[in-house]
């Protein structure tokens, strides 16, 4: 084991780089209000689970307090949900507070050698589509034999460790990819050209949420172009602090969308677009990237966001039935995104749009939180199932591949199951007359 | 509840502060993750929502249930350390000060809703439940709970019984204290007694009186019984903005002389509604020198009869503009200005003081150009905000912290602030109540005597002074000493244990 260089109690729990901001910290007047939206406050009721909490643990660092191991354990604890970003009047941007706080732990905290060994898995992962998609392969098999059911029922499955478990649990079923052609023509008038990133967990396990996305959009009057071999956004590696990983990440998909000469930049997972919107922090130092970011993220749009901003056109055919829809907390506490996709789903004429009770708490998701918090996700994802089984709904429309495949994992725990899909599925799917079947009985 | 015998007090006394003892008992009756004593973990308590007084508490215990604050305070009891109660912390006096030495005990995990008895229009919750979730629990039959705080989406019911908390409603519907009709409370010896009753009126003393207001000084709440109200037939909202707050503060006057109890009405001045503004663009009336927002709430007819009276008082009086409510979301909207108000000071000035007075409401014009005066002459800006109706002044003091001496300035004004309320026959403190904070300014408002009563009801409670010892009373006394006037220093003070103020 070797010990970190830079680490040492004297000077505090953070380093020099990229400190946690104390005028960012003082903005906090300790009111309190974001307590209640918080998740972690929810379950139990501490204040060093709080947003307020953490806030405070991270101007303790700065008073000089080390990064020990209780105060690294609240900052994981933390979902990155951002509830607590939309509770604040005072406006604090926590958002930044815990990422930079996130990259210091990862750099100067010692974890645990399991701990490690789990997260450089999900690292070495997650974020290469092609790895992931080789690994469809042997989980379709996996799945499709009954050696899962044999798994489950020998009970060797409990026997093994809770993140393997989660890991086994949250794998979704696997479907067949159709491969998306690098442009799409706009049908009818051509209203803008956009550049679609593709995402991996998307492109790997639901590739047909992009396919919906790109048909949509064309159908929408754009002109869709979808760069080949796209890699990652670093959404996930930012989100875990992972800092100089994500910072690699963004420059890739730069490279790879700059060269697209696009009026709009489409993203239609939530944890991704709230990334690709914060390029200009992550890239904030370096000279040769930081303009590109600025540039390339002011035309980001979530799609029901970009969908919203330029008004419908193409036909909707009914689809009756009732839905329920899911807020991914990337796409209303992250980037506001609230009445967009509402807007849009209650266009389709007969279909019946109910609310999920406390809808705005996370489903305990959160990137790779489930695989790494495993208990306090299975909890939240408990409650979120509860919710989302009381409103009777006969599909549920989530924006975000982490989040459908955390509540429906879930909702079988409790013996349950809701068929799920991406708004832009819905939209597909009443654009082209397909009916509500085509969706929930696939 | 029974009075503490003396062998209690000696006892309390003479045994050794065995905190480690304490502990070691805390962890057998409670679960391992309910009893904090990492040091960083403790810090994130050392403070509630007035952030400038700051004490690391020696232990925190999250009890789940009213058996297990009874166990914790008996424990606290038997080694005779101090301890202190906690709901969520939002308080702005200082009142959750925990004590280096003592316990902190924090009702977060107390949060069910016993009850929703709504034949009997009433409610039993846990101490811990968050003011706005009875509301909610009892929507869907009609009702809700009346005191609304603005804090109300977080403050816990237990801290507003503790603080006696209002809101912008209390005009109409008064404070806490009218809208609580029992309480189970855990007193200092560790014994659980129930205070009031069910019924509408208890014979006998009013000890829960007593007890709602008392700062966390007489006892841990665990359990309160509600009155719900029936949901008004119908609301009227308006926004209305004068030229200055003379002209506004008329209108108050003016309205109320007419018999009429709106259910709310809220001032703002010109530099309030700025920082409002920039914070949630209310769209409040441009220009306007002071603004009103005024709700009446009742029968259909009978607002509707009203509301247009309340109109022509304000335009009688000077208003240029005259803004109603068309549905919720504009209701909303003019709320959310003032709610915000707050926090969003904290968007045109990087530090502020939340003030907190009373004065008669006839005295407004007179007390509000003391306030400019005040603040003319010292350079210190001064935001006001208030509960017009009750006379409840929340002026905001704005202040640079990193500037050298702006803290001392602000602190100044905003001590003389209180000193023209007084003046005018006033009180320091509306809602926000004594706490840590406003220690000092206890003797300004009260003569010696005055205090000494107060204190020997809270020995009747607490004789050996170890709930929530240092709040509210300027000089601990002894419940022992003879009472009457006090020759000489203070046997605390002597010892070094206490400062006079
Ligand atoms: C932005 C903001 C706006 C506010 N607006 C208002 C307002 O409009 N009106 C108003 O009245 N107040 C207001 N407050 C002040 C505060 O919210 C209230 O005083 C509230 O009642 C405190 O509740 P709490 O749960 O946070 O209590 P805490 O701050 O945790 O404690 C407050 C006091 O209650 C005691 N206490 C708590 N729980 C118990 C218990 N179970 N048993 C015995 N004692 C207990 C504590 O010891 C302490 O003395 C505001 C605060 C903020 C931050
Ligand atoms: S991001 Fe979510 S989990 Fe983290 S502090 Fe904020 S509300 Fe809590
Ligand atoms: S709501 Fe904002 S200002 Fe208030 S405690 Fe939370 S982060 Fe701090």
């Amino acid at each position: 084991m070797t010990e970190n260089p830079i680490q040492s109690a004297s000077e505090g729990a953070f380093d020099a780089f990229h400190t946690p901001q104390r005028e960012l910290v003082d903005d906090c007047v300790h009111c309190g209000f974001c307590l209640p939206a918080c998740p972690t406050y929810e379950l139990w009721g501490e204040e060093m689970d709080s947003p307020r909490g953490r806030i405070h643990l991270m101007e303790s660092g700065l008073d000089g307090e080390p990064l020990s191991g209780s105060m690294v354990e609240h900052f994981d604890n933390c979902l990155g949900c951002m509830a607590c970003v939309t509770a604040c009047p005072s406006g604090v941007d926590y958002g930044s507070l815990i990422t930079q706080t996130r990259a210091q732990v990862e750099r100067r905290h010692q974890r645990g050698f399991w701990e490690r060994m789990l997260r450089s898995t999900i690292f070495a992962l997650f974020p290469y589509p092609r790895r992931l998609r080789a690994l469809r392969g042997p989980l379709a098999l996996y799945q499709r034999s009954g050696m899962a059911e044999l798994l489950k029922r020998s009970g060797l499955l409990a026997k093994l460790p809770p993140h393997m478990r989660t890991m086994e649990s949250l794998a979704p079923p696997v479907r067949r990819a159709p491969k998306l052609p690098e442009r799409v023509k706009a049908r009818g008038q051509r209203r803008a050209v956009v550049g679609m990133v593709t995402g991996c967990v998307q492109s790997a396990f639901f590739p047909d949420v992009n396919a919906a996305t790109a048909r949509v959009l064309a159908s929408e009057g754009c002109d869709v172009v979808i760069p080949p071999a796209q890699g990652c956004c670093g959404a996930l590696s930012e989100h875990s602090g992972r800092e100089a990983e994500a910072v690699k990440f963004a420059r890739g998909l730069l490279d790879k969308l700059h060269a697209a000469d696009v009026d709009y930049v489409v993203i239609n997972s939530a944890g991704c677009g709230s990334t690709l919107k914060e390029y200009p922090r992550l890239l904030a130092d370096d000279p040769d990237y930081a303009a590109r970011a600025e540039h390339f993220s002011e035309r980001v749009r979530d799609v029901s966001e970009l969908l919203d901003e330029l008004g419908t056109v193409a036909e909707r055919h009914p689809l009756p039935g009732r839905i329920a829809y899911h807020d991914a907390c990337h796409l209303s506490h992250g980037q506001g995104i609230r009445s967009a996709p509402r807007a849009l789903l209650r266009e389709i004429p007969e279909l019946e749009l109910s609310e999920i009770n406390r809808g705005d708490i996370c489903c305990g998701s959160a990137g790779v939180y489930n695989l790494l918090q495993p208990q306090a996700a299975g909890q939240l994802g408990d409650r979120k199932a509860e919710n989302v089984a009381d409103t009777g709904a006969d599909l549920l429309i989530t924006a975000n591949p982490g989040c459908s495949m955390q509540i429906r994992t879930a909702l079988e725990r409790r013996g349950e199951s809701m068929p799920m899909a991406h708004t832009v599925e819905v939209l597909d799917a009443s654009i082209r007359g397909t009916g509500v079947k085509s969706l929930s009985e696939r | 509840m029974q009075p503490a015998s003396t062998a209690n007090q000696t006892e309390a006394e003479t045994a050794p502060t065995d905190l480690e003892g304490l502990i070691g008992r805390f962890r057998e009756a409670l679960a391992p993750e309910s009893v904090i004593t990492d040091p960083q973990r403790l810090r994130t308590y050392e403070c509630d929502g007035l952030a400038s007084y700051r004490v690391v508490p020696a232990v925190v215990v999250l009890p789940e249930n009213a058996d297990q604050v009874g166990e914790i305070v008996a424990a606290c009891a038997e080694y005779g350390i101090a301890f202190v109660a906690r709901g969520s912390g939002t308080g702005l006096s200082a009142g959750a000060l925990p004590r280096s030495d003592g316990v902190l005990i924090v009702t977060s995990r107390m949060r069910r809703i016993l009850e929703v008895d709504v034949a009997n229009e009433r409610a039993v919750v846990e101490p811990g439940v968050i003011n706005l979730d009875v509301t909610k629990a009892a929507a869907p039959h009609g009702y809700y709970f009346a005191p609304d705080p603005s804090s109300q989406q977080v403050c816990s019911v237990g801290g507003n019984v503790a603080e006696n908390s209002g809101g912008a409603h209390c005009l109409k519907y008064g404070f806490t204290s009218n809208h609580v009709l029992a309480l189970e409370v855990v007193t200092p010896d560790g014994d659980t007694v129930e205070l009031g009753g069910r019924a509408r009126d208890v014979p006998g003393y009013d000890l829960m009186g007593a007890f709602v207001g008392s700062e966390g000084t007489l006892g841990v709440v665990t359990k309160i019984v509600v009155r719900l109200l029936r949901a008004p037939e119908s609301v009227q909202t308006l926004l209305a903005g004068f030229p200055s707050t003379d002209e506004a503060g008329g209108a108050v006057s003016k309205i109320i002389a007419e018999g009429i109890t709106p259910a709310a009405i809220e001032m703002m001045d010109a530099l309030s509604i700025e920082a409002a503004e920039q914070a949630v663009r209310c769209g409040y009336p441009e220009g306007a020198g002071a603004v009103l927002v005024v709700e009446l709430d009742g029968p259909a007819p009978e607002v509707e009869h009203t509301f247009a009276e309340v109109q022509r008082h304000c335009r009688d009086h000077g208003a240029f503009e005259v803004r109603v409510a068309a549905d919720d979301a504009e209701r909303a909207m003019i709320w959310k200005g003032r709610k915000s108000a707050f926090a969003a000071v904290g968007r045109i000035s990087p530090d502020y003081i939340v003030q907190d007075g009373v004065i008669p409401r006839t005295a407004l014009p007179e007390v509000l150009t003391r306030i400019s005066a005040l603040s003319a002459e010292s350079g210190v800006r001064v935001a006001n905000v208030f509960h017009a109706g009750d006379g409840n002044l929340h002026p905001l003091v704005l202040f640079d912290g990193s500037e050298p001496g702006a803290v001392e300035r602000a602190e100044e004004v905003s001590g003389s602030i209180l000193d023209v309320c007084l003046a005018h026959g006033g009180s320091i403190t509306g809602e926000h109540g004594v706490g840590a904070d406003k220690v000092k300014y206890m003797g300004r408002m009260f003569t010696e005597q005055d205090l000494d009563t107060m204190q020997r009801v809270r020995c009747a409670f607490d004789p050996d002074n170890r709930c929530n010892p240092g709040k509210v009373f300027p000089t601990p006394r002894l419940c022992g000493e003879a009472p009457g006037q006090r020759r000489g220093v203070h046997p605390l003070t002597e010892a070094g244990l206490a400062d006079q103020f």
